[in-house]
């Protein structure tokens, strides 16, 4: 059984109690507890279930690499589920559910899934959930969704805050154990900006906890001492609780600070990412101890080795009263040594070297502890706790030699060095055959932008594991580094390393299989990726159909695909597949390795961009009077819209029918601010412009407008508008709401790029004018009565534009008109708009004048047959698709699209048009429907000829009315065509000519 | 994430400054161009593993398009320069000829 020991304990106040739940029970921990330590000490050793076959399983690591302890932390808008209980610090009040099991945790029915476990092999689910088709949806689908995943998704809005933040440094150093603390004080004696990051709370990392001397000090009181020592330096900074996630290209680092989550709570931001730019980069961060390929390796209470010496060590926590001790290594004779010291039995140490260990196996001898030699483990026996363990030959074929009684077993595979941060930029690694492991290949670092490399590996993370040579590791490093930025050793005050003695060690000797010659049996209970449960067997089953790249390898059986993306399952798990194909392992290589380091949590990445603050919202100057009179907003780019004016309950297609009447029969208001305004300025403005438009724009005439088309260089139709010429050299080219932005930078790469000797200047002005529209037969009237003068056709005909005053404001007044009706645009400063907003209404008043929204507005351009971007067009459309020829100037030898718009398929006659649509029975067409042709296609489908582009109900015409694109349309006025709807039906339409309404145009011109 | 420096206004600064446009000295075909030398301009671009020219718009700077020479493979960034040019400069070119041995600007085209 696991307990709380009665002495020790580095990392715990035992003054301090903290209460928790864990499914509901209550436990109580110490300060300083991780969740996993506190369950351990409370004998709770089955945490969860595996995924597949729902195995139990408890804990293997006691850091970042545990696969198996993923519990759901918190409720309600701090519920957050796949936590590892290893990292999460313990509080008073935390509430922890296992997850993966059903209908609880001790008695689980998919557990069923094991004892069928060998008709679920590798590649289960490709080979089996295939046919029929029909099935996917109704029966294998809703079964594998049931069946899937670990915990559950939260559903409640995340109730804490996030943020981001930016830093910069010389030297950023990942990992705060005493390679990192090396490392940051070699670098800071040079004179470089240090920033030192640890994933955990504390300080040290393996070295308090494994031991040893250096100088004069304990490994732990040196570790103190160089925090002490950083600390104090005015060029270094050091961040606790944050992980260095990722490396990127140049030296860029996301850095995830956990603030709060160990104190639930805490004013201010629960996560922060950090996004840092470092010039060099030091990845102190350590290795992790490989498990042992045994039966029954993920019985709860088989541990990573060095998992134990932690818990016994820093939480005074024993795993087990009897522990069993297996290895490939003199490092978990460490563990042996330490439970020993805590007064805990060691039944035997099983090595699975002939010749065994150095220096530290003789320690172990001498204080009495059985050591068995060439020896490793058969299968362990118990269910939801190990009760024993049958021992064999490592040799052999796993003939019991004998069953020794135990509640824990400490495993050691050797270790692997953390490569991951190492290798995210394109550090490249070396198999090192003697301590079988890959290690960074310090001649083939990341490179940075000036070509040099900008990573160094330090300590365990450089594949140094003796203390000595780890610290000379780390201190170089830390050297290296504030060099390659600039800042010399020998300027600085670097302090000569102290005196490190190192026991001797036998090398390890790689053990892949345990024993060597198990049989079928033995490896389909032996797990390399607990938490997907991928076993020795799987991945030589997929070997054996062929996926031999160990991408494909871990794609096939999910081997290392878990939230610990394979931290401890990936180097056995090649090993084996290298076995398997009878390739040496560096032949077969890794998987790549990818940020994040551990999975970090959406709200961090999100920073502030959420709610109110994800995307600044652009106002017009009349935004506020909108929405204090009920409009309703429509999203147009950054921008709202008024889509209508409901008025006391009218339904919005009320609203809008009331408007167009209004617009149609009297006058109307309409706030146009957000219509793109781009002043192009300059003596050859004229010459450019008439290479942006389709049709001539140098030869309209100062006090004119006219209206264009801009196609891209492949000849689609991009945006249209019209263009106001203000004198000889300067013209407002107008653009689409959406298209501002965009328009302007395809005039400034043009100009920029291929034009650059053209005198022109450009400017998106789309701000600084309020523009109002005053739309209907009685526009003139109401603008008159504010002052205006010489508003009839004669002096100010249709595409006119005048400077007047109107309502004593300075206004410049475009005649154009996007309805049909007589129409002024008014532009003011956007300063005055409105108050200019206001005399309108007031001057208005008497004729019942009202606002109109986007939807009138949209209403009656269709009514019109005016196109619109983005409606008729789709980014596959020219103007000639639209009847837009008469856009499209014959004359000019060029323009931007002229070429492309001659390609073969662009003049293809079965391209599809631009037609009017007339339901037969005046309902409205579907938006996006197809019309559908006679048969079916290759896939059986039916044949489409067309498809509706704009459709909407005319308040005007009392009728349905839809534009749409039409194989030969033009040439079919007055068939009848089937469109298909949404419930299977069809519906029946006349093509009819697109202009529905005053098809002279008499009206805009009066 | 690349750091670029704009030769325009002189700032280095993150990628999400700058907007990448393909590929640079791309020669404009019009109206009385042949269907291959016109489609040759306006789909078919070069995807070296190595030196590549391509266009940057420091667009939530200065605005200003320029040209880059950068490494697709290791990403390193020979230089920047204006966009006003047809061909990389002497300087740039030997530069990454002494960088890259054997590397010519023709090897790639």
């Amino acid at each position: 059984m696991s307990t709380r020991l009665a002495k020790g304990g580095r990392l715990i106040d035992r003054s301090k109690r903290l209460d928790f739940t864990f499914n509901g029970k209550q436990f109580s921990g110490q300060a300083g507890d991780t969740l996993a330590s506190a369950l351990l000490a409370n004998n709770q050793t089955l945490l969860g279930r595996s995924f597949k076959y729902h195995r139990p399983r408890g804990l293997i690591a006691s850091g970042s690499e545990e696969p198996n302890a993923l519990v759901g932390l918190g409720a309600g808008g701090s519920f957050e589920p796949n936590q590892r209980a290893t990292t999460q610090e313990l509080f008073s009040g935390l509430s922890a559910q296992s997850q993966n099991h059903w209908p609880s945790l001790d008695f689980d029915i998919g557990a069923v899934n094991a004892r069928v476990s060998q008709f679920f092999p590798a590649g289960f689910y490709y080979k089996t959930f295939q046919w029929p088709r029909a099935f996917w949806k109704h029966l294998y689908e809703p079964i594998i969704r049931q069946s899937a995943g670990l915990g559950r998704a939260p559903t409640a809005r995340d109730a804490d805050r996030y943020e981001h933040f930016y830093a910069f440094t010389d030297v950023l150093v990942i990992g705060g154990g005493i390679a990192g603390l090396t490392a940051a004080r070699a670098a800071a004696d040079s004179g470089a900006e240090v920033l030192v990051l640890e994933q955990s709370a504390d300080w040290g990392g393996r070295a308090p906890v494994d031991g040893g001397q250096i100088g004069d000090l304990e490994a732990e009181a040196h570790c103190a001492a160089l925090v002490a020592d950083l600390a104090a330096r005015p060029n270094v900074r050091m961040r606790n609780r944050m992980m260095g996630a990722g490396v990127y290209d140049h030296g860029y680092v996301l850095g995830y600070e956990r603030l709060s989550d160990h104190a639930p709570g805490t004013p201010g931001p629960r996560h922060r990412l950090w996004r840092i730019r470092a010039a060099q980069i030091i990845t102190a961060t350590g290795a992790i101890e490989r498990p042992i390929s045994f039966a029954g390796n993920d019985v709860p209470g088989v541990m990573l080795a060095s998992a134990i010496r932690d818990y016994v060590v820093n939480w005074a926590v024993s795993p087990g009263d009897r522990t069993l001790v297996v290895t490939n290594n003199d490092d978990a004779y460490r563990s042996a040594l330490t439970l020993h010291s805590a007064g805990l039995a060691v039944p035997a140490i099983l090595d699975a070297r002939p010749g065994g260990g150095g220096a530290l196996a003789a320690q172990a001898r001498a204080a009495g502890i059985r050591v068995e030699t060439g020896r490793g483990i058969a299968r362990v026996l118990g269910g939801k706790r190990v009760t024993a363990v049958a021992i064999c030959a490592q040799a052999g074929e796993g003939a019991v030699l004998e069953t020794i009684p135990c509640d824990a077993v400490a495993m050691s595979g050797g270790w692997s060095p953390v490569v991951h941060l190492w290798s995210h930029c394109g550090g490249k690694l070396t198999w090192d055959e003697a301590q079988a492991m890959f290690r960074p290949d310090a001649d083939r670092a990341a490179t940075g932008a000036d070509g040099l490399p900008f990573v160094i590996a330090a300590g365990a993370a450089d594949g140094e594991f003796g203390l000595a040579a780890l610290v000379a590791n780390a201190h170089q490093a830390g050297l290296q580094a504030a060099e390659r930025c600039g800042h010399s050793a020998r300027s600085g005050r670097a302090q000569p390393l102290p005196e490190i003695v190192d026991l001797p060690e036998a090398p390890i000797e790689p053990v892949w299989m345990m024993p060597q010659g198990a049989g079928s049996g033995l490896r389909a209970k032996a797990f390399l990726d607990y938490q997907n449960d991928v076993k020795v067997s799987d991945v030589q089953l997929a070997a054996q159909e062929g996926f031999e790249s160990v991408e494909h390898a871990k794609r096939y059986t999910t081997l290392g695909m878990a939230t610990d993306q394979g931290k401890l399952s990936n180097i056995n798990g090649l090993a084996v597949l290298a076995g398997s194909l009878n390739a040496p392992i560096p032949a077969v290589g890794t998987t790549t390795f990818r940020p994040p380091y551990t999975p970090i949590s959406m709200g961090a990445i999100a920073g502030e961009a959420r709610g109110d603050l994800f995307q600044p919202l652009r106002r017009t100057p009349m935004h506020d009077w909108h929405q204090a009179n009920g409009a309703q907003w429509e999203p147009v780019g950054h921008w709202r819209r008024p889509y209508c004016y409901p008025q006391d309950g009218e339904s919005h297609a009320e609203a809008v029918a009331r408007e167009i009447t209004q617009v149609r029969g009297g006058v109307g208001l309409l706030d146009a601010s957000t219509l793109g305004k781009i002043v192009v300025k300059g003596p050859d403005a004229g010459r450019f412009l008439d290479m942006l438009y389709t049709n001539m724009m140098s030869s309209l005439k100062p006090g004119k407008c006219r209206y264009g088309l801009m196609c891209s260089e492949n000849g689609f139709l991009i945006d249209d508008g019209v263009v106001a010429r203000w004198d000889d050299d300067t013209f407002l080219c107008h653009t689409t709401t959406g298209g501002a932005e965009r328009i302007h930078a395809h005039m400034e790469e043009w100009l920029q790029t291929e034009w650059w000797d053209w005198q022109v200047y450009t400017a998106n002005v789309t701000e600084h004018y309020a523009q109002i529209a005053v739309v209907g037969p009685k526009a003139r009237e109401v603008i008159e009565s504010l002052g205006a003068e010489g508003m009839e056709s004669q002096t100010f005909p249709f595409m006119a534009w005048a400077d007047r005053e109107v309502a004593g404001i300075k206004a410049r007044i475009y005649r154009i008109s996007f309805s049909g009706e007589l129409s002024y645009e008014i532009a003011v400063p956007a300063s005055q708009g409105q108050a200019l907003w206001d005399r309108l209404l007031e001057a208005g008043a008497p004729l019942g004048m009202m606002p109109y929204g986007t939807e009138a507005l949209h209403v009656m351009r269709a009514e019109k047959g005016f196109i619109m971007i983005g409606d008729e067009t789709d980014g596959t459309v020219i103007p000639q698709d639209l009847g837009l020829d008469w856009a499209i100037s014959k004359k000019k030898t060029d323009y931007l699209g002229k070429r492309a718009q001659a390609r073969s398929h662009m003049t293809d006659p079965n391209r599809w048009k631009l037609v009017g649509l007339e339901t037969l029975d005046g309902s409205v067409l579907p938006e996006g429907a197809y019309a559908l042709g006679a048969g079916v296609n290759a896939n059986g489908q039916a044949v489409t000829i067309g498809r509706v582009t704009s459709t909407y109900h005319s308040p005007t015409l009392g009728r349905g009315i839809a534009m749409g694109l039409v194989l030969n349309g033009p040439d079919r006025q007055g068939e009848v065509i089937e469109f298909g709807q949404l419930d299977g039906g069809r519906v029946s339409a006349r093509i009819v000519d697109p202009v529905f309404f005053d098809k002279d145009g008499e009206k805009q011109n009066v | 994430m690349l750091i670029l420096t704009c030769p325009c206004c002189g700032v280095s600064a993150e990628e999400t400054e700058f907007h990448c446009g393909g590929e640079a000295h791309l020669k404009r075909f019009g109206p009385d161009s042949s269907d291959s030398d016109f489609e040759t301009y306006l789909f078919q671009r070069q995807n070296p593993r190595g030196v590549h020219f391509e266009r940057w718009r420091h667009v939530n700077g200065c605005g200003k398009w320029f040209h880059a020479a950068r490494c697709t493979q290791t990403l390193e960034i020979f230089g920047t320069y204006p966009a006003q040019t047809t061909e990389p400069p002497q300087a740039l070119r030997d530069r990454i000829a002494e960088k890259r041995p054997g590397w010519t600007q023709e090897s790639v085209s």
